[in-house]
């Protein structure tokens, strides 16, 4: 396959930053998209360029580190897939790709498309936890019991990566559905009760700070988590907040 | 309560302005007491005023269809709206505070929402994941605003001038043929139209949007979404039927 690609580079955090277009060849249809990046880095390494920065881990889809905004779509155009896992057979040959960073004001540019997201890293610490006695007399999970639909919706929400596709894809920049998410995944466990009210209110205070945008309910979010998650999630974390406002 | 005619000029020439430094007031209020603080609450407060605005609609659409079928229904309700102290002095505030509520707060939330993603994407491909209408509030809001502006310079204002201004007789006849005048001109009820088209795409995301932002996302949500969605089709659809009802029989 021979592409066109349009990338953002953009050498630091302090760099302005702006699109370049590369022509690149040799591409196979069964590569993974970053597989295409190593090959595109490659050839720009041998020909005396400066490789493009992005974030990878896993390659399995189970991280949550790789991103990537592509064609106008966080992860790319297919659906429930993280970028490592999205494949060139969704492009055709000749096709101009575009590829930019997440971009919010919460995920700051750290080097070509890779963004700082420990603003979900200070989210987390805020509240997605539950305090649990480690000192040698810890009590198994399996002592308090949870009902099926309660456990499935729960493990549903825990199934987020947090990789930011939520936030990347919302018009308005909200972290709404990842904060919605962790805050279900206790929210629905009687291990998760006990620390219900200050988690939801410190941990929307947290997303609040860090600048992320207003939820509008459009629901791009859903339609691009890699993980499926639901919408549901962002109502209960509603029905979360507006109870623990009113105890605290 | 017996009100005298200066004192209907002191409260019908100021009433909006009353509503609108009340609105600023209770909003500087909630800010500084950190109620309207917090993403979620400012969802709420848009969601619970949307859905009172939309009761009103509700009203409204239901008034305005009596037209249609009965001169006389029509008069009578408009004679009972324009002149029952309950309405005019509680529920007309009130109403006029909503809505200035939800503009403001629609503006407010969009600012801060551009200034969440202060770079651009290149490309941004929003039809992929998201209707038209629900990415596209604040435009069909920004129409919505612009149509009452004139609707109320149409109705409201040469209503409260009749009322409190000139002190024109009871006339229970009257309502008619003012709605009727209205839509003579071709302009108007093309305005009118096109203005109720971008209402219908506000209210179908609007509508079960308003649902979703106070927790209520249940087994209800089909039933409701379904509701919503003939809410927002067949309240402006009777709207434009009833502008080109009168802009063609009359």
């Amino acid at each position: 396959m021979k592409l066109t690609l349009k990338i953002w580079r953009q050498k630091n955090a302090q760099d302005k930053g702006a699109m370049v277009d590369y022509k690149i060849d040799g591409i196979e249809p069964d590569m993974s998209f970053l597989e295409m990046l190593d090959v595109f880095n490659e050839q720009q390494i041998n020909a005396g360029g400066d490789p493009v920065a992005f974030d990878h881990d896993c390659r399995e889809g189970i991280c949550g580190m790789c991103s990537l905004f592509i064609n106008g779509e966080a992860h790319g155009p297919d659906r429930g897939v993280t970028t490592c896992q999205l494949h060139m057979r969704m492009f055709k040959d000749g096709d101009t790709i575009t590829i930019e960073p997440f971009r919010s004001v919460a995920f700051p540019v750290v080097k070509d498309l890779v963004v700082n997201r420990s603003s979900f890293d200070r989210i987390q610490h805020a509240g997605g936890f539950i305090s649990v006695n480690t000192s040698g007399n810890t009590i198994d999970a399996n002592t308090i019991p949870v009902n099926k639909v309660d456990a499935d919706h729960a493990f549903d929400a825990a199934t987020c990566i947090g990789c930011g596709a939520c936030v990347a894809s919302c018009k308005n920049g909200s972290a709404m559905l990842f904060v919605g998410a962790k805050v279900s995944q206790y929210a629905l466990l009687p291990q998760g009760k006990i620390e219900a009210t200050e988690r939801v209110l410190n941990m929307v205070k947290q997303m609040d700070e860090e600048g992320f945008g207003n939820c509008t309910n459009t629901g791009a979010c859903e339609v691009e988590c890699p993980k499926g998650i639901s919408l549901e999630n962002i109502a209960r974390m509603n029905r979360e907040y507006l109870s623990a406002s009113m105890k605290g | 309560m017996i009100i005298n005619s200066s004192e209907k000029v002191v409260v019908g020439a100021f009433l909006p302005y009353f509503c609108v430094l009340f609105k600023l007031y209770s909003i500087n209020i909630m800010a500084k007491s950190g109620l309207l603080k917090s993403s979620i609450a400012k969802k709420v407060a848009m969601a619970l005023s949307g859905l009172f605005l939309m009761l009103f609609l509700a009203q409204h659409f239901f008034i305005n269809m009596t037209s249609v079928f009965s001169e006389s229904v029509f008069n009578s309700i408009s004679h009972f709206m324009g002149n029952n102290p309950l309405v005019q002095f509680v529920i007309q505030p009130i109403l006029i505070v909503g809505v200035i509520f939800h503009f403001i707060m629609g503006f407010v939330l969009n600012i801060q929402n551009n200034n969440a993603r202060p770079i651009s994407y290149a490309s941004y491909n929003g039809a992929a994941n998201a209707s038209w209408a629900s990415r596209n509030m604040i435009i069909s809001g920004s129409v919505i605003l612009a149509f009452l502006g004139l609707h109320f310079y149409d109705f409201w204002v040469p209503e409260m001038a009749y009322k409190y201004v000139e002190f024109g007789p009871l006339n229970e006849t009257r309502y008619f043929h003012e709605l009727a005048e209205k839509f003579e001109s071709p302009v108007r009820t093309a305005l009118y139209c096109i203005s109720f088209v971008l209402l219908s795409l506000h209210l179908q995301h609007g509508f079960s949007s308003s649902f979703q932002s106070i927790g209520a996302n249940n087994k209800f949500s089909k039933g409701l979404q379904g509701f919503g969605l003939g809410f927002a089709i067949i309240i402006p659809l009777g709207f434009v039927f009833v502008a080109l009802f009168h802009h063609f029989n009359h």
